[in-house]
């Protein structure tokens, strides 16, 4: 590099710039695509698909297919249930993935090994096929309730939460990044005095911001996303999240316009989700090398 | 203030036993370091006493009390490692407080202690800064303050100065030996570093493969080592080991001699030696003294000459082959190739058995 050849290095920053754009490119169309499409009528909407207009806001625009979503399903409680389930799922996950990961990487217990290597052998179970056994578990289960105990798990929050707050994976990256802190920061604490709730709360997890933004994000997606468990363990309406009312699109004739509006509509959690998390995110995955 | 004292401990990680049965008597106030080779157990020794460790068999007294069960919190101890491990998302003055923080002490005796301590390590105006806008030194800074604050009976320090420069180092050696002086409190310090050995120790205790080779003041170690392994570890250039044979012992003195060595008579200090035995027989480079070569008692032809302008370290080639090392006080240019001989003081000279 004895001298910077100005043409050449602008060459070079238009190529990246390029290659840059096209990536960003193909990310942002199908989410172009989608805004796009939710304000146009059906038939232009599908006219459309075949050219460059279908990521142009041409056309006969209009708010028509959100207000005939909103009419076909009731959005919003849609829109609420996912939050609060997959809001409450990765706040519950990240406190008891964290703390069990914790004892795995930190305290010595006869069997630790071998119960973490149990854990991590779940990763490769497909939910699909304890799908039914779950089902069946969490139908016959009791609760303390306000009047006492009931049973039966179905048509609840709790169903849709408790089954998914402790996963191996979630458990092992935090095992994975609490083994690479260094150890004499406990043991410091330890001599210092803490206990071992002391250490997990004031100097284990105040250092921890890149896993819990790794695992907010993957468990956030994994539960916005969730549609077989939910439409299998609840039939009403009023505890249903945002995949399982896409159905109320797909009914005899569907109309495309109405399920672009409603995409749209539950795509902007994610966004704001995403947003806040973003720097966090990208400091982890450039610190742990797990991508998402 | 306290007392340690280590009856027979022991490590094992499974079937390798890495400290075999050690024996230390740590008297209140006392500065006694820790030294030996990398990997001879110095640190689990010292982990072993803080309660980090745990130990295989032995009991380690503090002040008294049989410590072997209790966790590290109810030991009355507080340790520097040398990596610091101060906690980075706290300011310095949080890392400082966090034992207190701990405990519970009130804000206003909190505080006070803080001040105390910053002022003693003198960085008071380091307080609100985080760990990452320090530099090494600082930080081993608010590590010994954090010690400080919690008045402990013991200190333990892990290699505390292993990850400064050399001139740091020594700033900080010899804080460390004002701040002993200071609170006069007991003191453990491990380190590989014989200079620091040296310098601060009241009481050094000489550590190899888990075993203690030797324990005594630092001069009494230097003048008096009880084997080989002492001799050659402390001194630096460390100590010329000549090979010899015994001539004949008489009443504690024995005759020896080699080709390159005209027949010496030297203290066996009590050693066992026969007649005809091969020996070692130890010089100090410090204590050669360079004489006509015919007048010597060595004799050899220099093979290289560095000079330190302190003093000049000799280094020859004596008549069977062998090296030989002098540490010369003066600043003189000795022509490589050119035969010199050496005197040494008799009653200084060490002889050893040949180990095994
Ligand atoms: N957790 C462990 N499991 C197995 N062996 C260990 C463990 N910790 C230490 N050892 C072994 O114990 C021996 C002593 O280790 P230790 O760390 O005490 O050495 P040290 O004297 O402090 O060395 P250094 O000067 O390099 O720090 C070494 O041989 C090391 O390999
Ligand atoms: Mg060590």
């Amino acid at each position: 590099m004895a001298s910077i050849n100005p043409a050449n290095h602008g060459l070079r920053l238009a190529v990246r710039y390029a290659v840059l754009s096209i990536i960003a490119v193909v990310f942002l169309f199908p989410l172009v695509f989608m805004i796009m499409s939710s304000f146009k009528p059906d038939l232009q909407l599908l006219q459309d698909t075949g050219s460059l207009r279908a990521f142009l806001p041409v056309g006969d625009l209009s708010f028509e297919n959100y207000r005939e979503a909103f009419e076909r399903a009731p959005v919003w409680t849609f829109v609420k249930n996912s939050i609060i389930v997959t809001g409450l799922t990765v706040a519950l996950s990240l406190f008891f993935c964290s703390l069990a990961a914790f004892s795995f990487a930190f305290l010595n217990w006869h069997g630790r090994d071998t119960v973490l290597a149990v854990i991590l052998a779940t990763l490769i179970v497909p939910f699909e096929t304890i799908a039914i056994p779950l089902l069946l578990l969490v139908s016959k289960l009791p609760w303390l309730g306000m009047d006492g105990i009931e049973w039966g798990w179905l048509n609840t929050y709790r169903v849709q939460i408790i089954p998914w707050v402790a996963d191996g994976l979630t458990i092992f990256l935090f095992v994975q990044y609490f083994k690479d802190l260094p150890h004499e920061l406990v043991e410091a604490a330890r001599v210092e005095g803490a206990s071992w709730w002391q250490i997990y709360s004031r100097v284990v997890m105040p250092l921890a911001g890149p896993v819990l933004a790794t695992a907010a994000i993957l468990k956030f997606l994994v539960m916005y996303n969730q549609y077989l468990w939910p439409l299998i363990v609840v039939q009403e309406e009023s505890y249903r999240p945002v995949m399982v009312g896409l159905q109320y699109f797909f009914q005899l004739n569907t109309a495309w316009g109405e399920v672009m509006a409603y995409l749209t509509l539950i795509t902007v959690p994610v966004l704001i989700f995403y947003l806040a998390l973003q720097r966090a995110f990208i400091a982890s995955i450039a610190s742990t090398g797990v991508k998402g | 203030m306290a007392t340690v004292k280590l009856t027979d401990v022991r490590k094992s990680y499974g079937s390798v036993e890495v400290i075999r049965g050690v024996n230390i008597d740590i008297e209140d106030g006392e500065f006694v370091v820790f030294v030996g080779p990398s990997g001879c157990g110095k640190s689990t020794l010292l982990r072993m006493i803080s309660g980090l460790e745990d130990i295989t068999a032995g009991t380690i007294e503090i002040d008294g009390r049989v410590v072997n069960d209790l966790p590290p919190k109810e030991r009355g101890i507080a340790m520097v490692f040398q990596t610091y491990a101060i906690f980075p998302h706290m300011t310095v003055r949080e890392n400082v407080a966090f034992g207190l923080t701990i405990n519970r002490t009130p804000r206003a005796e909190k505080e006070r202690k803080v001040q105390e301590a910053a002022r003693i390590l003198q960085m008071e105006h380091l307080l609100d800064r985080r760990p990452s806008q320090l530099s090494g030194g600082q930080r081993q800074r608010v590590a010994i303050g954090r010690a400080i604050v919690r008045d402990p009976k013991v200190f333990l320090f892990d290699e505390p100065l292993s990850n400064l420069d050399a001139a740091l180092r020594m700033d900080m050696r010899m804080e460390i030996g004002k701040l002993h002086q200071k609170l006069a409190a007991t003191m453990i310090y491990v380190t590989h570093d014989q200079v620091e050995a040296m310098t601060l120790a009241d009481k050094i205790v000489v550590l190899k493969d888990g075993k203690v080779m030797q324990v005594g003041a630092p001069m009494e170690l230097y003048h008096e080592p009880a084997n080989l392994f002492v001799a050659g570890f402390l001194g630096a250039p460390s100590m010329n080991f000549i090979e010899v044979v015994v001539e004949s012992v008489r009443g504690g003195e024995a005759r020896v001699s080699n080709e390159a060595l005209d027949p010496i008579v030297v203290s066996t200090r009590g050693r066992p030696f026969a007649d005809g035995d091969h020996a070692i027989l130890g010089v100090r480079p410090q204590y050669l003294r360079p004489v006509e070569d015919a007048a010597g008692k060595l004799h050899g032809i220099i093979s290289l000459t560095e000079r330190l302008g302190s003093e000049t370290i000799v280094e020859v080639a004596l008549k069977d082959g062998k090296p030989l090392i002098a540490a010369l006080s003066e600043d003189r240019v000795y022509a490589t190739g050119t035969r010199i001989g050496f005197d040494f003081d008799v009653g200084k000279a060490q002889l050893f058995p040949r180990e095994a």
